[in-house]
């Protein structure tokens, strides 16, 4: 309202300081020019600088190399993409990890999912340090989270392998779930669930036809990071491992001896399953995105 | 302050079977709900008759809605009874209870279709699909949407998921329907077009609505009943019409519309069959209906609205039987259809007057400093408070 009184003010010797104002942005966009190429140069620089190292695993799994090296450009070939799984360790380390993968971002992303709807929509004693120890293992360096679990597992007498990676695996991806669904949840407006009972839905039917189906998105997100997570971890696997090898261990193993090619093969498909679920998954939330901004409009 | 006239006689008999309860299809029972130390609602009885609009009204915070919640089962109450139909439905969860509730933001679900939205209550209680399919149409038909049958709510605007809320509610022929400040998001002019709509919608299909609201206008317009609550209690109920010519309290007064609220001594002995009096701080008579003022000993205090208040000058003569006091025009403001006065009497009392604009030009009002006399009705004085009698 105020703002009508501002002609007759002795503001009004502002007024003039319109038209370069309004002109300011033309004036930018001649000396722009030079500037955006800059930015140009730089941005691609930046983005080389990020992707040279995979740029060079790719380039490198269709090496002809020879010997136990794959350092040198020797010359094009398929032979390794043609046969990926030839070396058998390699082989099986990569299934083993993909196993724990999936299985731990499985568990992983189920109970991470309810105790993010525990903590959101009940309260119950202990909440609180439940909602702060469940940031714990994000919080706490990986040697010290890896080496506590050795610890444990021994005092246990749990022989360390397949079991125990998956056991750590699960244990410190449901901290990302957590915060992932947990963000989800609270953006979702309660009352959604509160009419699906007022109209005749139980809990569980609440639960499967409106709450899952309204943070699936939420949900899909935290699975991708758990399984990104557990793909590639070193630290934390390397010391619940035992005998048993994954995909990681492997290769940290081999470059002491000599990288199979193979490895830039797997790693280069496996660098494709990733970005092809994380592709999915902006996707989706983008879709997602637009649809809840209608709904808010 | 709790005052409901016929809770005291109805809400005694839990199984009072036959007529009395058919008629009474929403009961609380001394309803109370405590939030640890914090009392939201303290001993609330209300009955709803079948068929009727019946609105909570009051401010943010009185617990308007805590009560309509506790009517669909989302809250439960700390202590007392919730009847549906007679039946005690305190301890049963939301989807057990016959009734349905549209929420202020909607609440729809996101990821299903407008027809979806609709079909879901329907779904859940294993309603035949052929059934289901042609209610929903027939739903949609009725809030104008079947156009937009196959739509997201998120391409809806406020006022079509608006009455995809009422429709997902209304097809499953609640006994009931609480509405949740359903109209509180939108814009004033879609608010007046939906409040018809829905008052049209109740009248079609008959059944009872619980409607809460802090717009007094919205629900003296649309509601048969009106209950006016106020720090968790109910303090008065009626008709638009009861509430704003009698309202029994301060509070009631004041939130719907204005009201000139005077405190004044009684004389001990009426004036005649009909009229009290007492006397104001500038020891000026005023009279009042002996029988509003039943109850209450002590000081009293009284109130006129606005508009049935009208201003004299000092050599003129007011009508013979009006209350009388004499002021000082303190503000005059010029509204167009009304004039408006501000007056305050040589004891401090001020009296707020809106007088229609008959006379047209300047010369027929009173400026500020005037000495005026203000008149009114002794009949359209009621009675808000006063010590009580006895008890």
């Amino acid at each position: 309202m105020a703002t009508q009184t501002l002609p007759t003010d002795p503001a009004a010797p502002h007024v003039p300081g319109v038209a370069p104002s309004a002109g300011a942005p033309r004036r930018d966009r001649e000396p722009g020019r030079g500037r955006r190429w800059l930015l140009g140069v730089w941005s691609t620089l930046a983005i080389l600088f990020l992707v040279a190292p995979i740029l060079f695993m790719i380039v490198f799994s269709f090496n002809d190399n020879q010997g136990r090296f794959n350092f040198e450009w020797r010359g094009f070939t398929l032979k390794h993409w043609a046969d990926p799984f030839a070396n058998a360790d390699l082989a099986k380390a990569l299934e083993n990890s993909l196993l724990i993968a999936v299985l731990s971002t499985v568990v992983a992303t189920a109970m991470g999912t309810l105790l993010a709807i525990a903590l959101v929509r009940h309260r119950f004693r202990g909440r609180t340090p439940t909602d702060f120890f469940v940031f714990l293992p994000m919080a706490s360096p990986e040697v010290v989270m890896g080496a506590s679990l050795l610890a444990m597992f021994l005092v246990l007498g749990v022989g360390t392998g397949f079991g125990t990676i998956l056991v750590a695996h699960i244990m410190f991806s449901i901290s990302y779930v957590v915060v992932t669904v947990k963000s989800r949840l609270e953006g979702m407006d309660p009352h959604i669930e509160e009419a699906a009972k007022d109209l005749g839905a139980g809990e569980v039917s609440t639960f499967f036809r409106v709450t899952l189906p309204t943070i699936a998105p939420g949900v899909a997100a935290a699975a991708v990071l758990a399984f990104a997570l557990s793909i590639d971890d070193y630290i934390v696997t390397s010391f619940n491992a035992g005998q048993t090898q994954t995909f990681p261990l492997y290769i940290f193993g081999a470059t002491k001896q000599g990288v199979p090619p193979q490895v830039n093969v797997l790693s280069t498909m496996l660098l494709i399953l990733v970005l092809g679920l994380m592709l999915l998954n902006v996707v989706v939330q983008r879709r997602l995105a637009a649809r809840d901004r209608a709904a808010r409009a | 302050m709790t005052t409901v006239p016929e809770s005291t006689e109805t809400s005694r008999p839990p199984a009072a079977a036959g007529d009395a309860a058919e008629q009474r299809d929403i009961c609380l029972e001394h309803v109370h709900k405590r939030y640890g130390d914090q009392t939201v609602i303290g001993d609330l009885s209300l009955d709803i008759e079948q068929g009727r609009f019946y609105a909570l009204l009051g401010p943010s915070g009185c617990g308007k809605t805590t009560t309509l919640r506790m009517i669909g089962g989302f809250e439960l109450p700390t202590s007392g009874t919730v009847r549906l139909a007679g039946q005690d439905v305190t301890q049963l969860p939301p989807h057990k209870r016959e009734v349905n509730t549209v929420f202020q933001s909607y609440a729809l679900f996101p990821h299903l279709s407008v027809e979806k939205n609709v079909a879901f209550g329907l779904e859940r209680r294993k309603v035949d699909k052929h059934e289901t399919k042609k209610r929903v149409a027939e739903m949609l038909e009725t809030v104008q949407l079947s156009h937009l049958a196959k739509r997201k709510p998120g391409q809806l605007s406020g006022g079509q998921a608006q009455r995809v809320a009422l429709a997902r509610a209304l097809v499953n022929k609640p006994r009931a329907l609480l509405l949740d400040e359903p109209l509180g998001a939108l814009d004033l002019r879609l608010r007046r077009q939906l409040q018809d709509q829905l008052k049209q919608i109740q009248r079609d299909i008959g059944i009872t609505f619980v409607h809460v609201t802090h717009d007094q206008e919205e629900a003296m317009s649309m509601a048969d009943t009106i209950a006016v609550m106020n720090g968790g209690a109910i303090e008065q109920q009626g008709s638009a019409e009861d509430l704003y010519e009698r309202p029994e309290t301060s509070f009631v007064a004041n939130f719907l519309g204005t009201s000139n609220l005077i405190d004044v001594t009684p004389e001990s002995a009426p004036v005649d069959h009909e009229f009290s009096r007492g006397t104001t701080v500038d020891l000026e008579p005023v009279r009042y209906l002996t029988h509003r003022a039943e109850g209450y000993a002590g000081p009293i205090r009284i109130g006129v609205r606005p508009e049935k208040v009208r201003l004299y000058a000092t050599d003129q003569e007011p009508p013979e039987g009006d209350n009388v006091l004499h002021g000082k025009v303190v503000q005059s403001t010029f509204l167009g259809v009304t004039l408006q006065y501000l007056v305050r009497t040589a004891g401090g009392l001020e009296l707020n007057v809106v007088e229609p604009n008959l006379v047209g030009n300047s010369a027929g009002t009173f400026g500020a400093g005037q000495d005026v006399q203000v008149a009114w009705d002794a009949r359209q004085t009621f009675v808000v408070e006063g010590g009580s009698a006895g008890a």
